[in-house]
């Protein structure tokens, strides 16, 4: 679906500094030889299978299709994944490839942590430094995960520009690499950026469906009716989507964080809420006002805390492939709690968001009929914040 | 032949200033004292909320021009009104989102009609500049292309076709001071020379006479934002004197006085 300029319809595209030019050219070209090659897809199934825990789980959740009474629900349980999230399918790709670069230092952004956890993993098992951006503001809000990166040997530094949130950590990170490009790969954590980026990380992101698929096939004998997953930058949903593209059977239907709702303004909907525009090395739909200055954004869920969202997702929009819903921070906290309780599953805030609009689609559909939810991560690092929003003042 | 070119009759000093910082008389009124002072190009920053190219000085000169709600439509009219008087050749430089969303046809024919000679967009590289060219070209409004130490293998394709004049950055990273700049900036510029007349202007790093000297020295003229931008932070309203003083020391090492 991509084109030569990487473009996804009218959305992507390189909108980045010259100084980055050749350095995307070059990992462009490094991917190009990769991807196909045996060897570098021989050793990356294997950190999938040996290190990583996949294939992950497609669960089929008894408990809450009934209780749902209406199309049967299957979990895809990214959230066992090693590191507790589907970020670490996208870092062990892309460190594989940038030590097959010959790069020996790994730079991310992070928001909630979980893409810096999962890059300081990576930088530990393959020995490459480790530095990570992230905003000074989530610093506080996740001071466990920056632990956590501290931990596995990263050096992380808090963003203080701007709103002090996961779009400053990208934009520090965007610095950061301009001025040392030689050593050193930007390890980017979503569907978003220049090109190549949207296309490698969804390519390293498409095993979640590539199983769900043939897993679906195999437990149900047909393919799903719809595939839930949440969208922030939407690598975990485009990777769940991926491999169902051409199933025109199957709707897609990506979550999107409304905050307070997508009549405030505080919320994260982008695709809801936002107009088409040119950020962060790509064009895509952004949350921004009437002169293009970006907007603040919010969400309970730090990860889907981000004012864009991926090319190739704002194309499925436009094509009416695939289908975004704004979930509010009050749903997706009570599907939060009404997963953990029924399914003894806690999912992450940001997955709960496609759990809450499972809850809304399946008893309007019927019994014979199938829903595939992405738990994208494990909610462990939500329980204080969930129980602060609860009115606990528990201390991690 | 392109306005901008008046600019480099001698080695050409240029200036930066993000527009609406402190507010839009205090830089109209820098804009006026750079210009007495020597300045023989002004470049207008168009303040953007995600400055990914700036380092922390300007930067922070972008926030608090927004925070004091300036608008791009205030932008322009600060441009009508300099152009009563000012006719050194001016350009923009913004980000594209700021282009784009004001829409590529308003902002660029109103960029022709208020007497903006070229935009410097540092997130539109050679490759996306399809987007925004045929629209500068319907209006007589230079795209500036920029060249960078990493370009290399680039630089023929980017300064073949480039308009106005080339802002070769100086080093890696982003805008703000360097005590020193180690790009080999003469063999880049001998590069250049071998497929275009367009002048050269080095940017990125620059702040003293000494550097603006050297620089001007290597190609066709110094760029400096930074070091300006660092005066209106530190004097607010009173900076325009400053400015001009700092402008007049700058141009007068460029010219070897």
């Amino acid at each position: 679906m991509t084109n030569p300029k990487g473009r996804f319809g009218i959305h992507g595209g390189q909108y980045i500094p010259e100084t980055l030019m050749n350095a995307v050219i070059e990992l462009e070209e490094a991917y190009n030889h990769y991807k196909d090659d045996p060897e570098f897809n021989r050793e990356l199934t294997e950190l999938f299978n040996e290190y990583a825990g996949r294939p992950s789980r497609l669960y089929f959740a008894k408990k809450m299709t009934e209780d749902l009474g209406g199309a049967k629900i299957y979990l895809k349980r990214e959230d066992l994944n090693h590191t507790g999230a589907h970020k670490v399918n996208n870092v062990l790709g892309q460190a594989l490839l940038a030590k097959k670069m010959g790069k020996t230092r790994l730079i991310a952004e992070t928001g909630a942590g979980q893409h810096g956890v999962a890059t300081a993993t990576a930088a530990a098992l393959f020995g490459m430094e480790c530095v990570v951006f992230m905003g000074e503001e989530d610093t506080i809000r996740q001071a466990l995960n920056v632990y956590r990166m501290r931990l596995l040997g990263a050096t992380v530094v808090p963003v203080k520009s701007g709103t002090r949130t996961l779009k400053d950590a990208v934009s520090e990170a965007m610095r950061e690499w301009t001025t040392r490009i030689s050593d050193t790969h930007y390890c980017l954590g979503s569907v978003m950026g220049p090109h190549p980026f949207p296309t490698i990380v969804r390519d390293f992101q498409a095993v979640i469906s590539k199983e769900s698929r043939a897993q679906i096939l195999e437990k149900e004998g047909k393919l799903p009716d719809a595939v839930l997953a949440c969208v922030g930058g939407g690598s975990n949903a485009i990777g769940s989507f991926y491999h169902f593209i051409g199933d025109e059977g199957v709707k897609l239907i990506g979550c999107e964080a409304a905050g307070r709702g997508i009549d405030t303004f505080e919320t994260a909907a982008t695709v809801n809420t936002g107009k088409l525009g040119i950020f962060h090395g790509m064009k895509s739909y952004f949350c921004q006002d009437e002169d293009g200055q970006i907007a603040p954004v919010y969400s309970i869920s730090a990860g889907l805390d981000y004012p864009g969202v991926g090319p190739e997702h704002a194309h499925l929009h436009d094509i009416g492939r695939a289908q975004y819903v704004p979930v509010t921070d009050e749903e997706a906290v009570e599907a939060f709690e009404y997963l953990s309780r029924t399914e003894g599953i806690i999912p992450a805030i940001e997955s709960a968001h496609a759990v809450a609009y499972a809850r809304k689609l399946a008893p309007t559909m019927g019994k014979d009929q199938i829903i595939i939810v992405t738990i994208s991560g494990r909610g462990d690092k939500d329980c204080a914040a969930i129980a602060r929003y609860r009115g606990e003042d528990i201390h991690e | 032949m392109s306005k901008i070119s008046s600019a480099f009759t001698n080695k050409a000093f240029i200036a930066f200033i993000t527009c609406g910082d402190p507010d839009l008389a205090t830089t109209a009124a820098c804009v006026r004292e750079a210009v007495r002072n020597g300045a023989d190009l002004i470049e207008l920053g168009i303040p953007f909320s995600d400055p990914t190219a700036e380092g922390p000085v300007i930067s922070a000169a972008n926030i608090r021009a927004l925070s004091g709600g300036i608008k791009t439509k205030d932008v322009f009219e600060l441009v009508r009104e300099l152009r009563k008087d000012v006719t050194v050749p001016m350009v923009f430089m913004t980000y594209a989102n700021v282009v784009f969303s004001y829409g590529a046809e308003k902002f660029i024919g109103t960029c022709e009609e208020v007497g903006i000679d070229g935009i410097i967009l540092p997130d539109l590289p050679y490759e996306e500049k399809e987007e925004f060219l045929p629209t500068c070209k319907a209006h007589g409004v230079d795209l500036i292309s920029l060249i960078a130490p990493t370009s290399e293998n680039r630089v023929e394709m980017i300064a073949r076709e480039a308009e106005g004049f080339i802002y070769l950055v100086s080093s890696l990273g982003v805008t703000g001071e360097r005590s020193k700049i180690t790009t080999d900036l003469a063999g880049i510029v001998s590069h250049i020379r071998k497929v275009t007349d367009v002048p050269v202007a080095i940017g990125f790093g620059i702040s003293t006479p000494e550097q603006a000297k050297e620089m001007a020295g290597l190609s066709d003229g110094a760029i400096v934002g930074s070091a300006i931008v660092k005066l209106v932070e530190k004097y607010g309203k009173d900076a325009p004197k400053y400015v001009g003083e700092y402008v007049k020391s700058m141009k007068d090492a460029i010219l070897g006085k």
